[in-house]
């Protein structure tokens, strides 16, 4: 049986410069108090062209390879793309306005009330979407009295939800005494869902298949959907699934840190080829928390907060077509309980050993997608330039083995690299965002293939002191095999 | 001088994980007192 | 560094007291290192956490530094830490170590 393929993907965006408030690490400095962060917030956030034409977005939505970073003038938020465009070849980065639209059609329960002055314009904003057909924008209907959303959120615990400056609706709470129900916590996941489901239909669109033809979805977000009995219970894949009509599909969710999306994949790819699932989704939405996780650091170097974007993807895998790149099953690498805490033999784990597996150098690998998180969001705020030093372990196992010298690790790095350019959004720049880049790469030729390597904290929910890690290899497909008829 | 130390890890993910440094102190003969790894995104 | 990490450290400094008590650091990138570094040296640089004008003066050193390598059996050290000194800069990151240590030295003579 020949190895199953990505088909498809799919890479979002969304502007939400009003959500950078609700992000985790500034919505704790805004309780303490101690300064006027709110205001500093405010008044370093972008406009909707600024992250429009931010470089490293354009990366993302697949208008701008990430090579082409290396030439781009530092600091990248000071080069606009001339010519940008919020639509891309693999998705689009939508403004808040329509998200704010998106999340009220994403509301099965009443959770979000939205101004009677705001509700046409988000409902007319949703209209000139190239998907308006698909999405029933008649569900904003009339919107709610200001009064009764203010009072709501002075006396129940309702969080206000903002657009340009000014309250227009808000976020309830379901349960008095259930954290798990809080509105911070559903405002989280109501996030999360309206925008795995932008990347779902942005998918469908690519793939060029009906919603119902999907047998199963696997969403790899990273938020705890559940209630104060089942804290992380699940059921986002489903949720997504129902919102883009994926009727003839069952779906759960896959929780591994930022490694999720890989094991999702590599759940996918197992489940295509016992037969078991035809046409399988995996898809992730956006992480609330992580907006303006390092705002500190850019107020610092007065720059503007780069993390007011939230992120989306979905890949679609199915058994050979004959053309799409091929996930080898022989290819898998994962950081085995036992492999310990040790750098290097985390990376052979997950670099050399599934190479040697495959009978491959580590030089054969045209493009490694490492932990991808753009750079300039990290190292103003003293996290440094993740992406690089990933790319030197590898660098330095081929040195190790003799494939490159020593003065060659740089020059590695950039042929078999690339600059980091995903949002800090976890598991959205875990590798898999290189994918759309690489598939199309691969298909028109230029590439033959390319290793995913993505790392987990699992040490950060205080269950364990083990990391996690997982990788795999596409390449090219020979092609001329009978297509799966399925 | 480590020798009867008592030591603070700090280890980072994409670096030097706290574990790895802990395994090294213990087998230069001081004391762990604390094991932290950190991670930057 | 956050918040709850500085907590436990000064909760332990202020148990334990800072005889032989040593901090040794792992992050690849020198300034990463040296921000972690300095905050349990001297107190949180944004001011912000308990260790904000809090100047501990613990020694510090990186798992990468000759001094720390040569305390080490060589075979645990090899398995542990050194594929790392192929990756990140230790020479830069050993300058700007040894300079937070004078640092402390100095802030020791002249207290």
């Amino acid at each position: 049986m020949s190895d199953p393929v990505i088909k498809a993907c799919s890479h979002v965006l969304i502007h939400v410069p009003s959500l950078v408030r609700y992000g985790s690490k500034p919505s704790r400095e805004i309780d303490d108090g101690m300064s006027p962060v709110l205001s500093a917030i405010e008044t370093h956030l972008r406009s909707f062209e600024e992250a429009v034409t931010y470089p490293p977005n354009q990366v993302v939505i697949g208008n701008l390879h990430p090579d082409h970073l290396n030439d781009i003038e530092k600091p990248w938020y000071r080069s606009p793309v001339e010519g940008a465009s919020r639509y891309g070849a693999y998705g689009e980065i939508m403004p808040e306005e329509e998200f704010l639209g998106l999340m009220k059609l994403a509301d099965d329960f009443d959770l979000m009330w939205i101004g009677k002055e705001t509700a046409p314009m988000l409902r007319g904003s949703l209209q000139t979407h190239p998907f308006r057909k698909d999405l029933d924008s008649g569900k904003i209907e009339g919107g709610v009295e200001m009064a009764r959303i203010l009072e709501r959120i002075q006396n129940h615990g309702s969080l206000p939800l903002y657009h340009r400056g000014c309250v227009v609706g808000c976020m309830h709470r379901h349960h008095d005494k259930d954290d798990a129900l809080k509105a911070q916590v559903l405002m989280e996941n109501l996030v999360t869902k309206a925008s795995g489901a932008l990347a779902l239909m942005h998918l469908l669109k690519k793939a060029d298949i009906e919603a119902t033809d999907i047998d199963l979805l696997l969403n790899c977000s990273e938020e705890a959907v559940g209630d104060r009995y089942n804290r992380g219970g699940g059921g986002l894949a489903k949720a997504i699934g129902e919102m883009c009509g994926c009727v003839s599909a069952t779906g759960c969710d896959i929780k591994a840190f930022c490694v999720g999306p890989l094991y999702a994949l590599m759940h996918a790819v197992g489940l295509v080829t016992s037969g078991l699932f035809k046409k399988i989704v995996v898809v992730g939405g956006g992480s609330l928390a992580k907006l303006g996780m390092k705002f500190k650091g850019h107020l610092a170097k007065d720059m503007p907060i780069l993390e007011d974007v939230l992120g989306g993807l979905a890949f679609l895998v199915t058994g050979d077509d004959g053309e799409s790149p091929l996930v080898r099953m022989d290819s898998v690498g994962k950081h085995d309980i036992g492999s310990g805490s040790s750098q290097q033999s985390i990376m052979e784990s997950l670099v050399l050993k599934p190479l040697d597996r495959m009978g491959k150098k580590i030089t054969d690998v045209d493009k490694y997608a490492v932990e991808l998180q753009n750079p300039e969001v990290t190292a103003p705020a003293g996290s440094g330039n993740v992406p690089l030093t990933n790319y030197r372990m590898i660098g330095a196992l081929a040195v190790l083995r003799k494939e490159i010298e020593r003065e060659e690790i740089d020059r590695f790095v950039l042929e078999h690299g690339m600059p980091g350019f995903s949002p800090t959004q976890g598991h959205i720049p875990a590798a898999v965002s290189f994918l759309g880049h690489a598939i199309a790469a691969i298909k028109r030729g230029k590439m033959n293939n390319a290793m995913f390597v993505a790392r987990g904290s699992l040490f950060l929910g205080r269950m364990t002191q083990l990391s996690d890690g997982l990788s795999f290899l596409i390449e090219k497909n020979p092609g001329g095999r009978v297509p799966n008829p399925l | 001088m480590l020798k009867g130390k008592k030591v603070i890890v700090f280890g980072e993910r994409d670096g030097v994980p706290g574990p790895a440094i802990a395994v090294c102190m213990k087998a230069a003969g001081a004391e762990v007192i604390l094991t932290v790894t950190e991670c930057f995104v | 560094m956050d918040t709850e990490k500085q907590t436990i450290i000064k909760k332990l400094v202020d148990e334990m007291g800072i005889q032989d008590l040593v901090v040794v650091i792992g992050a690849a990138d020198p300034e990463v290192a040296q921000v972690t570094a300095e905050t349990v040296t001297f107190g949180d640089p944004s001011f912000a956490g308990p260790l904000a004008g809090v100047s501990l003066r613990l020694p510090v050193y990186h798992i990468l530094e000759p001094e720390v390598k040569k305390a080490v059996p060589q075979d645990v050290y090899q398995e542990q830490a050194g594929f790392m000194e192929l990756v990140a800069d230790t020479e830069e990151i050993g300058k700007r170590f040894k300079e937070i240590r004078n640092r402390i030295q100095e802030a020791e003579h002249s207290a």
